[in-house]
């Protein structure tokens, strides 16, 4: 089966951190290419770091354990994880599976930045 | 030390001997006097110093024995002796002649006395046997009835529940026991189960049992939880039970509708849930009854899915030995749960009791009471799916190759053939993503990945329901027991931050089923057309 190809790229606006997610996250997002992101995210020591989910069209149960393992680090280095781009389906993934109790979801960028702190 | 032996003896108007004619006639009613031999009596002690025959009449001591002989017209007597023991005296009233005895006459009795004496003190010791054995014989009486009293404290019959099977064995070390179960139906529907064990055996044991299991049933008739009816009974039992004794108990309750199964644990060995081929224990802490009051009780709960069962023993079973000397034990218990099959009815408790005969070997005297609880939630009934069947339409049917990403083709698939439906947005989302959870797990755990094994795929509809089967041909490839994720768990390490698959399933459609055949596991996701908790 053909799959949309797993990116992640990583910005920053003013010292926070944005990783734009594409594609999709399952077992084919290599734990090693979020982690890449992640670990280049964290090299300014920002406070948060926002992750993009605009251009994320599946996300599974591995997507998932990948997006804990994620936040379990950010915890341990006091990092605060926001997110926003969800679509409507994710953000209740993110409800059900408590997620959003500990990454704060937000609809938009400007939204996410304006509550970073 | 002989008290109170009675022996008989001969008065009045009869010779002992050499009376040739005329022949004995039956003695009157008054003619045989029973006397106490007592040991202290004056005559007993002159008696150890002067055997043979003496006269009564020439003996002049304060004796209450010899009083009696006197008062009753004895002249003559003479002891009988066995082993240096007085057992009786042989005793003569006057002759009929009213001659006095000759020396002849008392040589006889001596030579004939020395030969009684034995044979009265084997008739002597027969006799007690004989009330020995009518006491042993009153005692086994007893505990019989002991027995059948502590049998209606029981359970006479088992809740019959549509789907469940509960089956039971009580087998006490000796006539009665102190291990006890109990299992009924609440007002509310739900299902009453404990198991318990009072320390020691026996008697007492089953003394306090009885006592334990009416403070048991009075706790859920106050429609308790198990944690607070297991601190309620502690505190009630407490000033009753006598120190060092002691009771462990399981408490459970099972809602039958939906297989919750809520527990607390009063220091009782852990019970076992087998779902698939796994084992796991239910674990929750908490105190024996009756050690000290204030306790409080861990609750904990569990879920008994359709095919799962549940264990709960006493340690009369563990801790039973072999010829040599090796422990049952709890690993051979939970690998005998993983390896029986067979978990119908009684069959998982004959399994049991069968391993456990062929590890004590025959002639195994049990040392303590062995009591099983099985509870087994049935697979949905055939007559019902049949029923169900036949009102189902197949709206698709395909099949997939076994490969790592493949469950878009599934999602695909099950997107279009439900889009005459009419699902909202939400609901079709919801419903792709249990059908790519299902159909991941049946490609990387039913049909482990390999690529020339397919997983099949059938939409079904009814008239109120949705039905999407996911079958792989793993041949029964056991599903990971995965505990319900928990996100803190997770996140503190102690959890692995995968296995969320099952849980999103049952979070996102009305129904999960799995339904295993003989070569194959069905996941099976209803969703309610018209009504339930997503309906449109």
């Amino acid at each position: 089966m053909q799959t949309r190809e797993f990116r992640a790229q990583v910005r920053y606006v003013n010292h926070t951190a944005i990783i734009d997610l594409h594609g999709e996250i399952d077992a084919f997002a290599e734990e090693p290419l979020l982690n890449q992101a992640y670990t280049q995210a964290t090299r300014e020591n920002p406070q948060t770091i926002i992750l993009n989910f605009t251009d994320v069209d599946y996300i599974n149960s591995k997507g998932i354990a990948l997006i804990v393992g994620i936040l379990a680090n950010a915890r341990r280095a006091g990092i605060r994880l926001l997110v926003y781009g969800l679509s409507e389906h994710y953000q209740e993934i993110f409800r059900i599976t408590r997620l959003s109790d500990f990454m704060t979801v937000f609809p938009d960028e400007a939204s996410a930045l304006g509550n970073k702190e | 030390m002989i008290k109170n032996i009675t022996r008989f003896s001969k008065t009045n108007s009869q010779e002992m001997v050499s009376s040739p004619t005329p022949p004995p006639r039956p003695l009157p009613p008054d003619a045989i006097r029973a006397f106490d031999i007592t040991p202290n009596d004056p005559l007993t002690i002159f008696l150890q110093g002067h055997p043979g025959v003496f006269d009564a009449a020439g003996l002049n001591f304060d004796s209450p024995m010899l009083r009696a002989l006197k008062t009753a017209g004895v002249r003559l007597a003479v002891p009988l002796v066995s082993q240096g023991e007085l057992v009786g005296l042989l005793n003569l009233g006057p002759r009929l002649s009213e001659q006095d005895y000759s020396s002849d006459d008392r040589g006889l009795l001596n030579n004939l006395a020395s030969q009684a004496g034995p044979a009265v003190r084997v008739a002597q010791l027969v006799r007690q046997q004989q009330i020995e054995a009518r006491e042993m014989e009153r005692l086994a009486q007893e505990l019989q009835v002991a027995r059948l009293i502590q049998q209606t404290l029981l359970p006479k019959e088992l809740p019959k529940i549509d789907g469940w099977q509960i089956a039971t064995h009580y087998q006490p070390a000796r006539a009665v026991g102190g291990d006890f179960y109990d299992c009924y139906e609440r007002p509310d529907g739900r299902l009453v189960i404990v198991i318990g064990d009072v320390t020691d055996k026996g008697v007492p044991a089953a003394l306090v049992m009885a006592t334990t299991r009416a403070i048991l049933r009075g706790a859920s008739r106050r429609m308790l939880s198990p944690g607070a009816a297991l601190e309620r009974s502690n505190d009630l039992i407490c000033p009753e039970i006598p120190p060092s004794m002691f009771i462990t108990c399981l408490y459970a309750i099972l809602d039958p509708s939906t297989g919750k199964l809520q527990y607390a644990n009063a220091g009782h060995d852990l019970p076992y849930r087998r779902c698939r081929e796994q084992v796991e224990e239910l674990r929750a802490t908490g105190m024996p009854l009756g050690l000290m009051p204030g306790m409080k009780y861990e609750e904990k709960e569990t879920v008994l899915e359709p095919g799962d069962s549940l264990l709960m023993y006493t340690d009369g079973l563990v801790e039973a030995h072999n010829p040599q000397r090796e422990m049952y034990g709890f690993p051979r218990l939970q690998k005998l749960l993983v390896t029986i099959r067979d978990h119908e009815g009684t069959a998982l408790i004959r399994s049991l009791l069968d391993d456990l005969a062929s590890f004590t070997e025959p002639g195994w005297e049990q040392e303590d009471d062995v009591t099983l609880v099985a509870v087994r939630h049935d697979h949905r009934a055939p007559s019902q799916r049949a029923q169900a069947a036949r009102d189902w339409i197949t709206i698709a049917d395909f099949t997939i190759p076994s490969e790592p990403g493949n469950e878009r083709i599934a999602m695909r698939g099950v997107e279009e053939a439900v889009s005459p439906l009419g699902l909202s947005t939400e609901r079709l989302e919801r419903l792709k993503t249990a059908v790519a959870e299902a159909t991941m797990n049946a490609i990387e755990y039913g049909n482990q990945n390999r690529g020339d094994l397919v997983v099949t795929i059938r939409v079904m509809k009814s008239a109120g329901q949705l039905a999407v089967r996911i079958t792989d041909q793993g041949g029964r490839q056991e599903i990971p027991n995965t505990p319900t994720p928990d996100l803190e768990a997770k996140l503190a390490g102690l959890q692995s931050p995968r296995g969320w698959g099952l849980f999103l399933i049952k979070n996102l459609v009305d129904e999960m089923n799995i339904i295993p055949s003989d070569d194959s596991n069905t996941f099976e996701l209803v969703l309610n057309l018209k009504e339930g908790k997503y309906a449109n």
